[in-house]
């Protein structure tokens, strides 16, 4: 579904600052695929998820979904095919406008906005259905100014307008890092029952290795702008956070995931 | 007293007309989130274009379109200045607004004042709006062509017209894209379109308000504009200050736009009047009212603001 090939990144070429992101990655996702990705600060994670987003364009290489090729499409044309979830809370929604009216703008996600109506009654109807998979109580609040949600609940929404007209792929930016325990633990509960639900392809970038192990089918293990291991199948599901450490030190020849990954 | 009180009919029109530009300003400055100061170059384009065509002999109602669609493309201007040349949108809007002063000057032919012939009869009947239809049955015109009652309805007109367009998907995507622009590219929106098309709309109301002004002073002066984008915040602010607890649909927030204008110019007209100013205290006096009513929100929050209230539970607490 996902086709990255050897792509590199490289801000502030030239200057003091220079820093190479991502040292040519390649990474192929199948239909259906949850991957999760872990690495330290700076190993380039969130650099191949915006990469593949096209918040910029990338140094060289090449980046296909669903066989298009989109290496050269801006980030508002690349939205046809992509469901994203930031890690700020607030980045995702418009926090002025209501939660009817987020959802219908991700309802109309990747297609021509005319002048058509904004948002219809059958469109409301369907929303506060579809909130009560979240168990938020957000299904009775449609008309709030998503303003006044909590973090957490942001978050929630804007997992679920990712969702809302299938992507073909789901890229999740450490969507639970900046909650509590508990509320993130709700937020990727919800995740994985509308991954599940929806058969979507799913990248998840996560600080927490727990969670990378659990969830997904795959992982994989970020270190200076490469991927240092790839995980998948019968290997991941008996995976322990001890092996994965072992694994992560042989790989790279560094003890750095020790104390960078278990303290984020 | 007297002097004021003979004024307000007057001073109500001009306060509905500025009003007109002021929802233009509204759309950049509350929906897209952009300081839009092209508007005091394209207020005069507005009425250059129209007392140029007028006095040519064309229809009044196709020399408004007319200055429409020249504030439109001024808007343009600074639209592409900002998202294709990656100029800051406030340096783009006086980058247009300098240039506009050459092209206002072109258009009038070089002077720096064109008046429209209204001291023939049948000309002046043509207008929509001019101050001499403000003294009603005393000179003669019937009260519906009172300019309160003209641009009245234009204004409710207009506010219909918005209501409607902010509620499409299009519109839609110009509020998001002035809320959250990581969100809007996000869900597919294009960023730089949508600021493109709001600046293009917001100048084009600049402009119809200018070509408004034009008919009801009889005359455009290239400087008629000067101040205008500030006029415009008082009018947003104002109306924002003294409605926004209690309209909260979209149709009302522009409501209070235009009745903030009107606020601010009967407001003008009194302090002028009553304290027998001269006129030109005017601009200092606009730049004062608008500080002051910017910094009542700033202060209200900072220094008095309420303990906050624990949260009513609702739904899930802790998410």
């Amino acid at each position: 579904m996902l086709d990255v090939q050897n792509i590199r990144k490289t801000f502030n070429p030239g200057t003091v600052n220079e820093k190479t992101a991502l040292a040519g990655v390649s990474l192929t996702l199948n239909d259906g695929d949850f991957v999760t990705v872990i690495g330290g600060n700076g190993a380039g994670k969130s650099t191949l998820l915006n990469a593949v987003a096209g918040v910029w364009p990338v140094d060289s290489g090449s980046i296909s979904i669903g066989g298009a090729d989109v290496t050269k499409l801006p980030e508002h044309k690349r939205a046809k095919y992509i469901g994203r979830v930031f890690q700020d809370p607030m980045m995702g929604t418009a926090a002025t406008m209501q939660i009817e009216e987020n959802m219908a703008l991700a309802a109309r996600r990747g297609r021509s906005r005319t002048l058509r109506p904004g948002i219809t009654r059958d469109e409301r109807e369907r929303y506060r259905e579809t909130l009560k998979i979240l168990d938020l109580g957000l299904e009775d609040r449609l008309t709030s100014k998503v303003g006044l949600l909590s973090g957490g609940q942001r978050q929630a929404l804007t997992l679920l307008m990712a969702a809302l007209r299938k992507p073909d792929l789901l890229l999740l930016d450490e969507h639970t890092a900046a909650l509590d325990p508990k509320t993130a633990a709700k937020v990727l509960a919800a995740t994985e029952r509308i991954v599940q639900k929806d058969h979507l392809t799913t990248l998840m970038i996560t600080h927490n290795m727990r969670d990378a192990i659990v969830h997904g089918n795959r992982l994989i293990m970020m270190y200076e702008g490469r991927i240092a291991l790839d995980i998948a199948g019968e290997d991941k599901k008996k995976l322990t956070v001890e092996q994965l450490l072992a694994k992560f030190g042989q790989a790279t020849g560094s003890d750095e995931a020790d104390d960078k990954l278990l303290l984020g | 007293m007297a002097g004021f009180l003979s004024a307000l009919p007057g001073a109500a029109s001009q306060g509905l007309i500025w009003g007109v530009m002021a929802v233009g300003v509204y759309i950049t400055y509350k929906i897209l989130d952009i300081a839009d100061l092209t508007v005091d170059g394209s207020f005069c384009t507005g009425g250059a274009v129209f007392v140029v065509l007028f006095a040519g002999g064309v229809n009044v109602w196709a020399a408004m379109l007319a200055a429409l669609l020249a504030g439109m493309l001024a808007g343009l201007a600074t639209g592409l200045l900002h998202t294709v040349c990656g100029i800051p949108a406030i340096l783009a809007g006086i980058l247009t607004q300098l240039g506009l002063y050459t092209v206002n000057m072109a258009i009038m032919d070089f002077k720096s004042s064109v008046a429209l012939p209204i001291t023939q009869e049948d000309m002046l009947n043509k207008l929509l709006v001019s101050l001499r239809f403000v003294q009603g049955s005393k000179s003669g015109y019937p009260i519906w062509r009172h300019p309160v009652v003209v641009v009245g309805l234009m204004t409710a007109a207009l506010i219909a017209i918005l209501y409607w367009f902010f509620g499409t998907e299009l519109g839609s995507a110009l509020r998001a894209t002035g809320s959250n622009q990581n969100m809007a590219r996000a869900q597919g929106i294009d960023t730089n379109w949508s600021k493109v098309l709001g600046l293009v709309l917001s100048n084009g109301l600049v402009a119809l308000s200018g070509a408004l002004m034009c008919q009801y002073n009889g005359a455009n002066n290239i400087d008629v504009g000067r101040g205008a984008i500030v006029i415009g915040l008082a009018a947003v602010v104002i109306g924002e200050v003294l409605f926004g607890k209690v309209f909260r649909n979209f149709a009302l927030k522009l409501l209070a736009v235009s009745l903030g204008a009107i606020i601010y110019y009967v407001v003008i007209t009194a302090v002028l009047k009553l304290g027998n100013l001269n006129a030109n205290y005017l601009k200092l006096l606009t730049a004062l009212v608008v500080a002051v009513f910017l910094t009542i929100p700033y202060w209200k929050g900072r220094y008095f603001s309420k303990p906050v209230k624990p949260a009513k539970k609702e739904g899930n607490p802790h998410a």
